[in-house]
């Protein structure tokens, strides 16, 4: 039996890392009896997934985890037993029973939205919001932004503008733009003031993190990027519900693009 | 949002952030201004090795059930944070609230083994606290010293208030209770020290002046006030099945070295190895009843989650009711995904049963520890295994299945002969050639041996604490002897030999048995940059040997000499229940090569008796006699 399970990840608990988040899960679930699948072997494992697990020191209101379950007897109460061996910075938000044909969340995955805040001990260039998203749409009225993407292997220079469906200064723009809503977080929005929301293209094909919109944004600023200066928190991930295999969906592409968000898609 | 005490920029920057964060499953949380007491407990080392110290997490839950106090952890912060704090002046903080250690009540520091004394530097000048005992005022922590380390405690008295000698379960209700009293009334902090010093096993190092000769050996040791007792008695708990044991352990976020639950099934060993401190320091043996293990083990998985169970003690095989809790554990657990891991076990039939039913026997290595390669050195270290058994329990082995083994040995023991060592050569040889006196379809590939040599640290309250230990180029020079021995075996090719640093272990050696005059040898080495000594990487022999050049002192007398038989040692004042007597008795029994039997098999009149429990008070029968 599948399952999909959204938690959130905030405070301290951005300094854990993906490894030690998925031993605290199998641990949590040992605690709270979920009866999660094993595999077979004389060292047998919990059966579980990540999808696109955040780096150390970002948030997030929207992780996803797909797991196997023996048996789910009480799908609406596994929120709450969950949520009784967890501790207040890890929070199970939703849980969804899938179709055993489901294919995992992470082969799905076509968009994530995200929140970029300023933190509490750096002084903001962004502080006035007017002024940002003038800069802002400045930057996206350009037909091409090229960022230097590095990965392990290699460094190139990538038009990201295509990539980024959404971005703005307005909270409500953007709700109105991604569907979502994204009034109350985990994250501490005096202590980490808002400066951006964007929704950008992710996946295994093509991933954009938040950091190379950031980046375009100082330089269009004048002002050098300093990933110390600003929290990333993310607020959903997305699944394209007419996506294809390897395909990537581009701003105003001509392929039709449904995304919907994974713990609604099944 | 919980507070932390470093900026995310910080912990964004420096190694394995986790470890500063606290937070952990099960950890107490409590308001710390509506406790009377707050209390640190440090662990002077990393996280991960600290985080796996069964010791902490008993009386970290013990002091946590008191309401009126507040216990949080303290570990040492890695040399990449430590560089940070120091340039910002952070001062060093507790994992529970992130407070600073200073505007504690206490800092408790647990000693585990010599070479952590610079961090305990570390510790205290990191948090603020002056280094020095005579230096600290009212507003300062009281500085508590515990565990193993603490029964020769003058290497590092300068820097202690006092140390808690014996186990924690017992007199620290009196100690707290007795602050608080101090504390409300406002009088000066030496009067809190002068009434801790009449709880029996707190020792208060300011309150005794140890005087030498002019050779350099002890000439007295004797209280300065009429407060302090001549001798700090030993603290022992004797109910092991009704006393203080966490049912909800700290879940670490990152992997610790003992990554489990940890179920300590008794305390002490009746073995009475001549070589051992913890076989004399925590005499009489006290096993816990079968029903505590049981429930504490369920509780203990149920509240951490974790998917391993680890018994723990000296010698598990001496657990009377081994075998009922051991098939217990496997019925109850393994279906359950849960891993079940038994060090210190005799290899015999019912082992090899156990581990063929919790192991792969493909992965997994039998291991003995012979601890000398001779028969009769180990009669001289009254190591009771003899070859016969190692033989014979290898080749049980071998016939189900196993083909790796590791071997145990040290170098450098009192009367050691050449002979001796090449006997370790020679005896993991012969566990090789068991192997393939077994027909060829029934072996499982290759025969693989691991020979570790660890270089012999006389203790103090052990029967070798007047013994000599070998030098660096004594030490280095058996190594070479055993290497080359080991290669020209018949099956050298399938003996692997390890070795550790003679220099860390000379360095240990010295502290082990140091007396006081090493404080300020301890504080220029920590001054000139020496910290983490037991991680080989930061260790700086030569910093260590100006500091002894600069105060006059050589290393050379605290190891190199055979101590006589009536020298006053700087341990002497505390009374561990066994006696000198009783130690210098074995002390001759080993060098006529005389074995003592066992507790159980016979009690021997060590003196520990006194303390009215354990094996001392059990009736013996024959079947109990090995
Ligand atoms: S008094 Fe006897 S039984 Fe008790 S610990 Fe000593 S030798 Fe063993």
């Amino acid at each position: 039996m599948k399952a999909r399970i959204k938690f959130s990840k905030t405070g301290s608990m951005r300094f854990i890392g993906h490894l030690d988040v998925m031993r605290y899960f199998q641990k949590a679930f040992r605690r709270g009896h979920i009866p999660v699948s094993y595999s077979q072997g004389y060292s047998p494992h919990q059966l579980m997934s990540f999808t696109s697990p955040l780096g150390i020191g970002l948030s997030s209101d929207a992780e996803y985890m797909d797991i196997e379950l023996d048996e789910c007897p009480e799908p609406e109460s596994m929120v709450e037993r969950m949520n009784q061996t967890m501790n207040e910075e890890i929070r199970v938000k939703d849980f969804l029973l899938l179709p055993e044909d489901a294919k995992p969340s992470m082969a799905m995955l076509a968009a994530c939205d995200y929140l970029i805040a300023g933190k509490p001990d750096h002084m903001s260039q962004f502080q006035d919001i007017g002024k940002t998203q003038k800069l802002l749409e400045g930057l996206l009225s350009q037909e091409e932004i090229l960022i230097r993407k590095k990965t392990k292997r290699s460094e190139k220079v990538v038009n990201i503008r295509l990539n980024i469906y959404c971005a703005s200064t307005s909270r409500e723009v953007f709700e109105r733009h991604t569907g979502g809503s994204y009034a109350s977080l985990s994250i501490d929005q005096k202590e980490y003031p808002p400066i951006l929301y964007c929704q950008l293209t992710a996946g295994s094909v093509v991933n954009i993190k938040p950091e190379l919109l950031m980046e375009a944004l100082c330089r269009e600023a004048g002002i050098e990027y300093d990933p110390l200066a600003y929290q990333i928190h993310r607020l959903e991930m997305y699944g394209d519900q007419y996506g294809k295999k390897g395909e990537v969906h581009l701003l105003n592409g001509e392929a039709p693009c449904l995304l919907v968000p994974l713990s609604k898609y099944r | 949002m919980r507070k932390l005490a470093l900026r995310d920029e910080i912990l964004l920057k420096i190694e394995k952030p986790a470890r500063y964060i606290g937070n952990e499953i099960n950890m107490v949380v409590k308001d710390p201004e509506q406790v009377d007491i707050r209390f640190a407990m440090c662990f002077p080392d990393v996280y991960e090795i600290g985080m796996s110290h069964l010791g902490i997490q008993i009386l970290y839950d013990m002091f946590n059930q008191r309401e009126d106090v507040y216990c949080e952890r303290v570990y040492s912060p890695w040399v990449d944070l430590d560089q940070i704090m120091r340039k910002e002046g952070i001062p060093l903080f507790a994992l529970e609230s992130q407070d600073p250690v200073r505007d504690f009540d206490f800092l408790g520091i647990t000693l585990q083994y010599e070479m952590c004394y610079t961090n305990i530097l570390q510790i205290l000048d990191l948090s603020q606290i002056p280094l020095k005992a005579a230096d600290r005022t009212r507003e300062h922590p009281f500085v508590i010293g515990g565990g193993p380390c603490s029964y020769n405690p003058e290497p590092i008295a300068d820097f202690f208030d006092m140390f808690y000698i014996g186990e924690g379960e017992t007199v620290y209700g009196q100690l707290l209770d007795t602050y608080k009293e101090w504390k409300a009334s406002g009088r000066e902090r030496v009067e809190y020290l002068k009434q801790a010093a009449q709880i029996p096993g707190i020792y208060v190092p300011q309150f005794y002046d140890p005087e030498y000769y002019p050779d350099g050996t002890l000439k007295s040791f004797a209280p300065n006030i009429p407060e302090a007792p001549e001798h700090v008695v030993k603290q022992v708990e004797l109910d092991m099945s009704d006393t203080f044991y966490p049912e909800k352990p700290l879940v670490p976020y990152i992997k610790v070295t003992q990554d489990r639950v940890v179920l300590e099934i008794q305390r002490g060993c009746i073995r009475g190895c001549r070589f051992c401190q913890a076989g004399m320091l925590y005499r009489p043996i006290r096993p816990r009843g079968l029903e505590f293990l049981k429930k504490r083990a369920i509780q203990m998985l149920e509240s951490t989650g974790q998917d391993e169970i680890s018994l723990s003690s000296l010698s598990s095989s001496d657990y009377k009711e081994l075998q009922e809790l051991v098939y217990w554990l496997i019925n109850e657990f393994t279906d359950k995904g849960i891993n079940i891991s038994l060090p210190s076990l005799r290899i015999d039939a019912f082992s090899l049963d156990v581990m063929s039913k919790i192991q792969d026997v493909r992965k997994s290595s039998l291991t003995f520890a012979p601890e000398a390669g001779s028969q009769r050195m180990r009669d001289m270290i009254n190591k009771g295994l003899t070859e016969e058994a190692i033989l014979g329990g290898a080749k049980e082995a071998f016939r189900g299945g196993w083909n790796r083994v590791k071997l145990y040995f040290m170098l450098g023991l009192p009367g050691e002969t050449w002979e001796d060592i090449e006997g370790i050569a020679v005896l993991s040889d012969k566990i090789a050639r068991e192997y393939y006196t077994i027909p060829k379809e029934e072996r499982n590939g290759k025969v693989q041996i691991v020979t570790s040599t660890s270089i012999f640290v006389p203790k103090p309250f052990t029967p070798f604490q007047w013994s000599r230990m070998n030098s660096m180029e004594e030490a280095e020079e058996k190594r070479n002897f055993l290497l080359d021995k080991v290669r020209s075996q018949r099956h050298g090719r399938s003996i692997k030999y390890n070795c550790h640093d003679a220099d860390v272990s000379v360095l240990e050696g010295v502290f082990a048995r140091g007396d006081r005059r090493l404080c300020d040898v301890i504080l220029q080495a920590y001054r000139s940059g020496c910290f983490y000594d037991s991680w080989n990487e930061f260790f700086h022999y030569s910093r260590w040997q100006k500091a002894f050049a600069d105060h006059g002192l050589t290393m050379e007398f605290y190891i190199g000499r055979e101590r006589g038989e009536d020298e006053l040692f700087p341990w002497d004042f505390i009374d561990i229940g066994v006696t000198k007597e009783f130690l210098l008795r074995e002390y001759h029994n080993a060098q006529e090569e005389k074995t003592t039997p066992n507790c159980r098999a016979q009690c021997s009149g060590c003196g520990a008796a006194r303390f009215g429990g354990g094996v001392c008070m059990e009736v013996r029968t024959n079947e109990s006699q090995d």
